[in-house]
C-alpha cells in the first residue's frame, strides 16, 4: 500500500506569501507535493466558510498565509482580520472534535522562500502523524 | 451557455517539461468540464506562443483562457493583453502555476509533480468556468513624483523626470544633497574626482524649476495608490503633505562599520575603505605600508552577499596610494573585478606592484597591534604557509548594508525587502526596477550594492518608468473590487467599519455601496458581511469554493 498522503489546501495572499512560494520555486527549495494553492489578494479575504468548506470537501489540512504583522499587509490590516478568523475557526474545530493543528496560519514574506518550503514540509509531516481528517464525518453529523 | 475554455500548457523549455509529463497533462486537460481545446507550447509567453493563443481563440471559438505555466505575478498581464487582442476580456483569463509552485519544487518526484500539475489545472479551469468579464475604472494620475533620497541616484532620477515636464519633490534626510558620494575622493574606473560629478549635479537639481528639495526631512506616512499617493513628510517646520502620482525609492545604502572586526574601532590604524577615501580626499595618508582586507563582514553567515563594489574600490584606492609611493597588499578571497573597466584596473594594479594575496574564509587573517605597526598574519593557500606583514594601516573593505530605516520605509510603502534587507524588485529579469506595487520604483544601492554607473542607469530607468503613467494622464486600475447586492444588504454597516480605505458608504436607502475608484479589492469586507451581500469581483466565494473543491477531487 502506498503511504498516506495528506491533502493540504493553502490560501496565500498575493503580495507576500504567494510571492514567497514563487521564490521557493526560483530557489529550487524542494518540498512535498501535497499542497494545492488558492491565490487570494489578501489573507483578509479568507472567510471562515472558505476554510470549513475546504475541510468539508476533504482537506486534511488548511494553511492560511499572509504578510507579517503588524504592518506588512498590502491592505493595511487584512492580516489581523485573518488572525482573528483563524483563531475563531480553530476554536470551532476544537468544539467539533477536529484537531485544530490541521489549520495553520503563517506570516511569510516575499523574501521567505525558505520559510515557505519549511512550512509545507512541517505541515505535511504533522498531518501524516495526525492521519486522515475526521472532518467530513464530523461535519456531516453536525449537519 | 456552456463555457468554452482553452488551456495552454507551457513546457517552459525544460523548466516544466523535464519534471512534469506535459503531453499527459494536455490529454488530461482535454477531459475537464468546459474545456474546448488544450495544447502544449514550448514557451507560451514567446510571440509564437501568444499567437497560438490568439489563433486558437478564433479557431475554436474560445471564451475563456487558462495558461498553465509560471506565476501570474509576472506573466498574467502579458497573457491578459493577448486575450484582449483576440477579443476575450482580460478577466476571463486564469493561470495555473505549474512551474514556480510545482515543477521547480518537486524536481525529484516527477510522477507526483505531474499529478499536482493536473490538479492545479483542474482548479484553474474550475475557476475559469465561473469568471465574468469586468471593466476597469480609470483614474487621473497626479503629474508629480516623490523621490526618496537625494544621492546620485535620486538626483539623476529627479532631473530626468523633471526634464520630461513633471514636478518632483526630493526628500533627503541629511542636511545636504549628495548622499554617500559626498565622502568620496575619486571614482573608479577613471579616477575622476567625485566632486566633479557631484557639484554640477547638485547645481542642476537645486536650480531646476520643477524640482523641490526638502532636506533634513523624513517620510512619515504613505497612503493611496498609483496616480494618487498622499504623502506625509516631516520637515524641520512640521509635517507637510504632498500629493503625488508616482514614487521613486532612492534611499541608497550605508557602509558597514564592523566594530570589533580586525581591531576596527579599537585601534585607530584600522579604517574602512570609505574612511580611507575621506583621508585621500583631505589629502593625508600617513602610512607607508598598507594592508587591505576584502570581504570584511561580507560573504559571511550573517551577510552572505557579495557587496559588488569593494574589490574595485580597493584596487582603485590601492592604485591611488601607490602613486604616492606606498606599498599595498590586498588580501582577498576571490577578486571580483568584473567587466571591461575593472579587469583592466586589476591588470594595472598588478603591473604597478600591488601585491594580491589570497586567504581562505575559514582561516581569516589575524591582527596584532604592536607599537611599530599592525602585524597581519595570514595563511596563504597558494604557497601553503602563513605570511606575515607589518603594516602602518589596515583598510577593511566592508560591504554596503541597507539603510537603518529600510524596514520602516518598506512597511510604509508596502513594498518588500529581500533576505539581506535591501529593497526587492518585482522580478529580477523582467521587472528589475519596479516594485510589484504599481507606481512605486527602486533604483541605486537601495536595491543592492552597485557602482555609480549602474546606479545612474537604474535612475534613468525608473525616471522613465515613473513618467509613463504621468504622460498617459490616466491609468486603469484593477477591476478586482467589491460590489454590494442591494437586495441582500441589511444596512448593518459592518463592511464600512472594516474597510481600511473608506471605500464603502451608505446610499440614500441606507444600504452599503462601493466607491469603485477607491476600493482596492482586498476582500476584507466580503469575508465579513454577515448577509453575504458582497461579491468580490474576480475572487468570488463561488470561484474560491470551486477551486477548493477541484483541489480535493480525485482525478
Ligand atoms: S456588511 Fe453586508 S449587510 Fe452590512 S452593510 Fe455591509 S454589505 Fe450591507
Ligand atoms: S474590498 Fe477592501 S477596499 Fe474594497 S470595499 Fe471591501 S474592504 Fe474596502
Ligand atoms: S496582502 Fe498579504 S496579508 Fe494582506
Amino acid at each position: 500500500m502506498s503511504e498516506y498522503e495528506p491533502k493540504l489546501v493553502g490560501f496565500l495572499c498575493n503580495w507576500c506569501s504567494y510571492a514567497g512560494a514563487d521564490l521557493a520555486g526560483v530557489s529550487r527549495f524542494q518540498y512535498p507535493t501535497n499542497l494545492r494553492v488558492i491565490r487570494v489578494m489578501c489573507s483578509g479575504r479568507v472567510h471562515p466558510a472558505h476554510i470549513l468548506e475546504a475541510f468539508k470537501d476533504g482537506a486534511d489540512g488548511v494553511l492560511v498565509a499572509g504578510c507579517h504583522i503588524p504592518t506588512d499587509c498590502h491592505y493595511i490590516s487584512g492580516n489581523f482580520k485573518a488572525q482573528r478568523r483563524v483563531a475563531m475557526v480553530k476554536k470551532l474545530m476544537e468544539q467539533l472534535g477536529i484537531e485544530p493543528e490541521r489549520l495553520r496560519l503563517e506570516w511569510i514574506s516575499a523574501a521567505e522562500g525558505d520559510k515557505f518550503a519549511k512550512t509545507i514540509r512541517e505541515m505535511t509531516e504533522d498531518l501524516k502523524k495526525l492521519g486522515p481528517s475526521p472532518v467530513a464525518k464530523v461535519l456531516k453529523e453536525a449537519d | 451557455m456552456a463555457p468554452r475554455i482553452g488551456v495552454f500548457i507551457c513546457r517552459c523549455g525544460i523548466n516544466i517539461a523535464a519534471y512534469v509529463d506535459v503531453p499527459k497533462v494536455v490529454e488530461y486537460a482535454k477531459t475537464l468540464p468546459g474545456v474546448a481545446y488544450a495544447e502544449e507550447n514550448m514557451y507560451t509567453c514567446s510571440s509564437d506562443g501568444l499567437n497560438k493563443i490568439k489563433e486558437a481563440i478564433k479557431k475554436h471559438n474560445l471564451d475563456r483562457v487558462v495558461v498553465a505555466s509560471c506565476t501570474p505575478r509576472t506573466h498574467e498581464p502579458l497573457f491578459q493583453a493577448t486575450c484582449e487582442e483576440a477579443g476575450v476580456n482580460k478577466y476571463l483569463f486564469e493561470m495555473a502555476n505549474i512551474r514556480d509552485q510545482c515543477s521547480w519544487v518537486h524536481m525529484r518526484e516527477p510522477e507526483k509533480a505531474t499529478k499536482k500539475a493536473k490538479d492545479l489545472i483542474r482548479m484553474a479551469v474550475a475557476k475559469a468556468a465561473l469568471l465574468e468579464p469586468d471593466d476597469e475604472p480609470e483614474i487621473d494620475v497626479i503629474p508629480s513624483t516623490l523621490v526618496i533620497g537625494g544621492g546620485v541616484s535620486g538626483m539623476r532620477a529627479a532631473l530626468s523626470v523633471a526634464d520630461q515636464g513633471f514636478d518632483v519633490t526630493i526628500v533627503e534626510k541629511e542636511p545636504a544633497l549628495g548622499g554617500k558620494l559626498r565622502g568620496f575622493d575619486s571614482l573608479f574606473p577613471h579616477k575622476q574626482k567625485a566632486s566633479e560629478v557631484l557639484e554640477p549635479l547638485i547645481e542642476k537639481v537645486t536650480t531646476h524649476p520643477r524640482i523641490r528639495v526638502l532636506t533634513e526631512s523624513r517620510l512619515k506616512s504613505v497612503y493611496g495608490f498609483i496616480g494618487n499617493f498622499d504623502i506625509g513628510v516631516e520637515t524641520g517646520k512640521g509635517v507637510e503633505t504632498l500629493k503625488v502620482g508616482t514614487i521613486i525609492v532612492a534611499v541608497g545604502a550605508e557602509v558597514l562599520k564592523p566594530r570589533g572586526l580586525y581591531l576596527y574601532g579599537e585601534d585607530p590604524r584600522v579604517v574602512t575603505q570609505s574612511e580611507l577615501e575621506q583621508l585621500l580626499h583631505t589629502g593625508s595618508v600617513n602610512a607607508e605600508k598598507i594592508v587591505m582586507i576584502q570581504c570584511s563582514g561580507s560573504r559571511s553567515a550573517e551577510r552572505p552577499y557579495c557587496s559588488r563594489i569593494c574589490c574595485n574600490e580597493a584596487v582603485k584606492n590601492a592604485l591611488n596610494v601607490t602613486e604616492k609611493g606606498k606599498e599595498v597588499y590586498i588580501l582577498y578571497r576571490d577578486l571580483q573585478t568584473y567587466g571591461i573597466h575593472y579587469s583592466r584596473l586589476e591588470q594595472e594594479a598588478k603591473r604597478k606592484g600591488i601585491r594580491f594575496l589570497k586567504y581562505q574564509a575559514d582561516k581569516p587573517p589575524t591582527i596584532t597591534a604592536e607599537p611599530n605597526g599592525l602585524k597581519v598574519s595570514v595563511y596563504s593557500p597558494t604557497v601553503n604557509e602563513t605570511v606575515e606583514v607589518t603594516a602602518n594601516m589596515l583598510v577593511l573593505s566592508t560591504p554596503l548594508v541597507p539603510v537603518s530605516d529600510a524596514k520602516e520605509l518598506s512597511q510604509m510603502l508596502k513594498v518588500p525587502l529581500d533576505s539581506n534587507g535591501f529593497f526587492m524588485e518585482a522580478h529580477v529579469k523582467l521587472r528589475p526596477i519596479d516594485f510589484a506595487t504599481d507606481g512605486i520604483f527602486v533604483c541605486g544601492t537601495a536595491h543592492s550594492p552597485k557602482d555609480i554607473g549602474e546606479s545612474v542607469a537604474q535612475a534613468l530607468g525608473v525616471a522613465s518608468r515613473a513618467s509613463i503613467p504621468m504622460a498617459k494622464k490616466r491609468v486603469r486600475t484593477a477591476a478586482i473590487m467589491s460590489q454590494v447586492d442591494q437586495t441582500r444588504c441589511s444596512g448593518c454597516g459592518t463592511c464600512i467599519d472594516v474597510c481600511p480605505y473608506n471605500a464603502l458608504r451608505k446610499n440614500e436607502k441606507g444600504l452599503a455601496e462601493t466607491i469603485a475608484a477607491v476600493c482596492k479589492g482586498c476582500g476584507v469586507c466580503g469575508a465579513t458581511c454577515p448577509e453575504k451581500a458582497i461579491t468580490m469581483h474576480h475572487f468570488t466565494d463561488e470561484q474560491i469554493q470551486a477551486q477548493g473543491l477541484a483541489a480535493l477531487e480525485e482525478d
